[in-house]
């Protein structure tokens, strides 16, 4: 008997034990109907062909394992970056408890969200009885400065018309007439969670903008910062380099206190985000910039619309992306780079000088949202490193296009290859039949390394199997050394594994390196 | 070993009235029927008497707005019921979103080659576009099917697992399932668990079962030489190992466990459930249909038994044992005196850390009164339950495992949940991921009760040698001390049970 009290054996270890092997291996035979083992082993190997891939590459329907979320994804995760807001979203209730879980998977922290729970007789009549009532229910039960309201697939499908339902409600004495409630509408079947964050800020901007006349205040800047799940310590990082600066800015969505807050006793439902009376402010803005331009097209579109300037970047990070948004705000503001920046520039300068002989020539493949892989492959090849195969599962054409541009500017971009559309399973291919030395994005690698080897470098949302990270900065030059650190040690990592065995291979076991 | 106490109705009734008096008045009215205080202890002979105690309204519509930590009908089904078969491909149909949210979350242990031979941790979707929605998706189906076909041959069927749009356009993916089963000679099971059906995860297990009655029984040769010994185990989802730590037991008193569903099952052995002399029931109310189906159609009695803690094991062999006689039973007896040293053992070490301990839980399935006897067996107490998505008839069953004055609470609100444990303050809450991190933010020590936190199995003797360690270190852990900064005053405790 394996178990005892002393040393207690949960399932990894205790499945391992000769009589759960023995049990597992029995049940394979008597009563599984397996494959016979060769003909999985050779599957097994036919997916690691050329030949397969090919296939692979050829589907036109399935997706196998996308990177990507839906709309109302994006959509709840904005609404989190503002003062005391509820998400609101109207359909099916089962998907808000997935959002929920999603988020607080990642971040390991509370995630609120209300659905407005419409059922089968909600799909036939349509929901503005649930409109009507949830609003007031969510009004008078958790106390929101603001309601933001979005869908899912079901309210999309039937054809639910927010605008008139909000004011149905309202009129029903719901929420007071002059009670916020922004919406917008988020269909899952349309984009991913990257554009239903952009249609849930560009609906906040124009429920508070709309008709309201703009002075513009010259030098001060809105900066969107995009669905992020670094967001706590990248907006944190951007504030302290936007406050060295000495630039007048505003965050519009900025969710790094509500997925960040205190354990002190008290359990708080809402945490900072940019305060309704800043937004409303925001409207008087010179520029408003994007620090990932696929979140944000269309709130951008309409920033320039009410007279803005406008200005997006790929996710910033590293050297030259950090030097292009330092000039950018120093460019609008008139305000000069602190020599501050400047030293701190030239220390992660200095980091990736000293750990140059390891980075140059290796190989990467980097998959994430459109924002996350340009900037990633950016600094990759700061780094003297080659992105292989760059995938977006909710890339577009014009983001390939653009990423290739770039990719093209260096001689380290030389053999990289864009993958806009493919999924994980792809990916996989990809793997075996080119190869990698390290692959970046997020927890759902894990399958990937498991079968081809490919070390992972979890580095974007969502992060389940790793904690904390997400509470450090990736964006602006110390969220460089932060990268850097993290791709460093895991070839270091490596190396020692591989270099360990005693008498065999532990020459190179060195101990400097 | 049974555990007396009484819990404070008198507070918890009035925790009721406060949480109630914060709704708008028509929203009071019907939250008011989902709570309750149990009113008498579970005396035994009393049974009549007791099923009506701590009865509450429950599979019923979630009031909108309120925060109800309920799913759907996918997630019932392709969450619970058919994602962990391990050999078939389950297709999300429809948007990406919830085979992605879905993606890997109920730890369902399996062993096989993942993307060759088994694809449970895999998310497979139609991944629809707007003119899926407009123009329809069965041709999209189709095409899927194919390049299943080809990219995974070694699959063994597929079930098309219907997301919300599905049902709203009128696709039918009945008749595209069984053209191309023909086509493929694959079983194909379309499964209509549209997120909008019903009130909760609960339509979408009874959908997913049908669709076992429907599409899988009876539509193959089933080669199987019987025994007399053959159980299925039924609603056992493996999270954790959970059912392996179940069948080494089974096992060990002489019967032949020849399917398990659907943790780490195939198709085969749902396919030869009609075979099998018994079926045992763990999640009675996911998978209490096609048990109920199998009785009246094969003649296949069902039985539900208690895996949770040493008292109710103990309980469910004997129970088992005697279905099929004194063989059985003494080897059962055998399987017994072989784990009391364990049993002991953990017990002799966890108990007094743990002892008068108090425990609110909310949580799905079988759970909000299968494992209240664990907790007793380590001399914890249970100050509040309730189901998320039960129904009477688990609500009846779940008197006998209360102790007068437990709070009830069926479908709580988020808001309701929070005021209750505040009003509470339990020594430790058991629940699910979103209720996990603003219970730990009060203070609370906290473990979910639906993936055991990452830990499991908790099943069997081995799982509960590891759930009293879980416990202990949930509760016992050096972090809840650290949550006042010294040079703040402290705050005047509140209407805590006192620990220790």
């Amino acid at each position: 008997m394996p178990q005892s009290a002393e040393k207690v054996l949960d399932h990894a270890p205790l499945f391992r034990e000769p009589e759960y092997r023995q049990m597992l291996a029995e049940k394979r035979l008597n009563f599984e109907c397996p494959h016979p083992d060769q003909i999985v082993t050779d599957q097994g190997e036919f997916t690691k062909t050329w030949e397969y891939r090919e296939k692979n590459l050829a589907r036109e329907a399935l997706v196998v394992n996308p990177a990507k979320a839906c709309q109302p994804l994006g959509a709840v995760f904005a609404a989190a970056g503002f003062e005391r807001t509820m998400s609101f979203v109207h359909g099916s209730q089962g998907c808000v408890a997935y959002y929920r879980s999603h988020l607080s998977r990642h971040f390991k922290e509370p995630a609120s969200a209300v659905s407005s729970s419409m059922t089968e007789d909600a799909a036939v009549f349509g929901g503005l009885k649930n409109m009507v009532d949830g609003l007031a229910n969510t009004y008078q039960l958790y106390d929101p400065k603001m309601i933001a309201v979005s869908t899912t697939c079901m309210a999309e499908v039937i054809g639910d018309d927010l605008h008139s339902f909000i004011e149905n409600a309202k009129d029903e004495g719901s929420v007071p007439r002059d009670f916020d409630v922004p919406f917008a509408h988020t269909p899952a079947f349309v984009g991913s969670h990257v554009d239903g964050y952009d249609v849930a800020v560009k609906g906040i901007l124009e429920h508070f903008w709309k008709g309201e006349e703009r002075t513009e205040a010259e030098g001060t800047i809105n900066i969107i910062p995009g669905f992020d799940g670094f967001c706590v310590g990248n907006n944190r990082e951007l504030k302290r380099l936007l406050d060295l600066i000495g630039v007048s800015y505003t965050f519009i969505q900025d969710a790094s206190d509500q997925f960040d807050t205190p354990s002190d006793g008290e359990y708080r439902m809402y945490d900072g985000g940019t305060k309704i009376e800043e937004v409303r402010k925001a409207l008087n803005a010179e520029a408003t910039l994007s620090l990932q331009r696929y979140n944000t097209r269309k709130t951008l579109e309409y920033c320039e619309g009410v007279g803005q300037a406008t200005a997006s970047f790929h996710y910033p990070l590293g050297v030259q992306a950090t030097d292009d948004f330092l000039m950018e705000v120093s460019a609008i503001s008139g305000k000069q780079i602190p020599e501050a920046l400047r030293l701190e520039r030239g220390r992660l300068v200095d980091a990736m000088a000293d750990s140059q002989s390891w980075l140059h020539g290796k190989k990467y493949a980097i998959y994430g949202d459109p924002d996350f892989v340009y900037g990633m492959a950016r600094f990759i090849m700061e780094t003297g490193g080659e992105p292989t195969h760059c995938l977006a599962t909710n890339g577009t054409s014009a983001w390939e296009a653009e990423l290739k541009e770039l990719l093209a500017s260096s001689p380290f971009g030389k053999g990289a290859q864009v993958w806009a559309g493919k999924d994980l399973w792809a990916l996989r291919s990809l793997l075996f039949t080119e190869p990698v030395d390290l692959l970046i994005g997020n927890s759902y690698g894990k399958y990937l390394e498991r079968d081809t080897g490919t070390p992972l470098i979890r580095l974007t949302f969502p992060i389940f199997d790793r904690h904390h990270h997400h509470r450090f900065a990736l964006m602006g030059y110390q969220g460089g050394l932060r990268v850097l650190t993290t791709i460093l040690d895991k070839i270091f990592d490596k190396l020692d594994r591989e270099t360990s065995e005693t008498g065999v291979t532990d020459y190179s076991y060195d101990l400097t390196r | 070993m049974s555990l007396e106490y009484e819990n404070d109705g008198g507070l918890h009734a009035r925790l009721i009235e406060e949480v109630l008096s914060q709704y708008p008045d028509k929203s009071a009215k019907r939250r008011k029927k989902h709570l309750s205080v149990a009113k008498s202890g579970d005396e035994a002979g009393e049974e009549s008497e007791v099923l009506s105690e701590c009865e509450v309204k429950s599979n019923i519509k979630s009031i909108p707005g309120v925060m109800t930590i309920r799913g759907c009908a996918y997630a019932g089904s392709k969450g619970v019921v058919w994602g962990p078969v391990k050999d078939m491909v389950h297709i999300s149909h429809g948007p990406v979103g919830c085979g992605q949210y879905s993606w890997s979350q109920r730890r369902n242990y399996y062993v096989g080659t993942t993307g060759i031979d088994t694809f449970v941790t895999m998310q497979f979707t139609s991944d629809f576009q707007e003119k899926d929605i407009v123009f329809g998706g069965d041709k999209k189906l189709e095409r899927i099917i194919d390049e299943i076909e080809e990219l995974f041959p070694l699959n063994k069927g597929m079930t098309v697992q219907s997301e919300c749009p599905i049902g709203l356009i009128g696709d039918d993916t009945e008749a595209v399932s069984r053209n191309k089963a023909k086509e493929h000679e694959k079983t194909i099971v379309p499964v209509r668990c549209e997120g909008f059906r019903g009130v909760s995860q609960s339509l979408g297990h009874h959908i997913a079962n049908d669709a076992i009655r429907d599409w899988v029984f009876e539509k193959k040769e089933v080669e199987f030489e019987a025994s007399p010994y053959d159980v299925n185990v039924v609603g056992d989802y493996n999270i954790g190992g959970d059912a392996w730590a179940s069948r080494i037991l089974l096992e060990e008193m002489g019967l032949r466990v020849v399917g398990n569903w659907s943790g780490d099952a195939t198709l085969a052995e749902i396919e030869r459930a009609p075979k099998a002399k018994l079926n045992l029931i763990h999640c009675y109310r996911s998978m209490n249909y096609i048990c109920r189906h199998m009785e009246e159609k094969y003649g296949i009695a069902w039985m539900e038994y208690n895996f949770f803690g040493p008292s109710q094991t103990e309980a469910s062999l004997r129970k088992i044992a005697k279905h099929f006689g004194p063989e059985i039973e003494a080897k059962a007896e055998v399987v017994i005196a072989k784990y009391r040293p364990l049993v002991d053992a953990v017990i002799a070490k966890y108990r007094p850390r743990l002892e008068g301990r108090t425990v609110m839980l909310y949580v799905g399935g079988l759970r909000p009164r299968h494992v209240v006897t664990a907790y007793e067996d380590l001399g914890m107490v249970i100050v509040g339950t309730g189901y998320e998505f039960g129904h009477n008839d688990d609500y009846q069953r779940t008197g006998h495992y209360v102790k007068k004055g437990t709070l009830i609470y069926d479908d709580v609100t988020g808001y309701e949940l929070e005021k209750f444990i505040e009003g509470i303050r339990p020594d430790l809450v058991g629940s699910g991921i979103k209720e996990k991190y603003p219970v730990q933010k009060m203070g609370i020590p906290f473990r979910q009760m639906h993936s055991w936190d990452y830990s499991g199995p908790y099943h069997g003797y081995d799982g509960f040698a590891i759930f009293a360690r879980d416990m202990d270190l949930a509760i016992n852990n050096p972090v809840w001390n650290l949550y006042d900064a010294p040079w703040k005053k402290k705050a005047e405790p509140s209407a805590a049970i006192a620990a220790e």
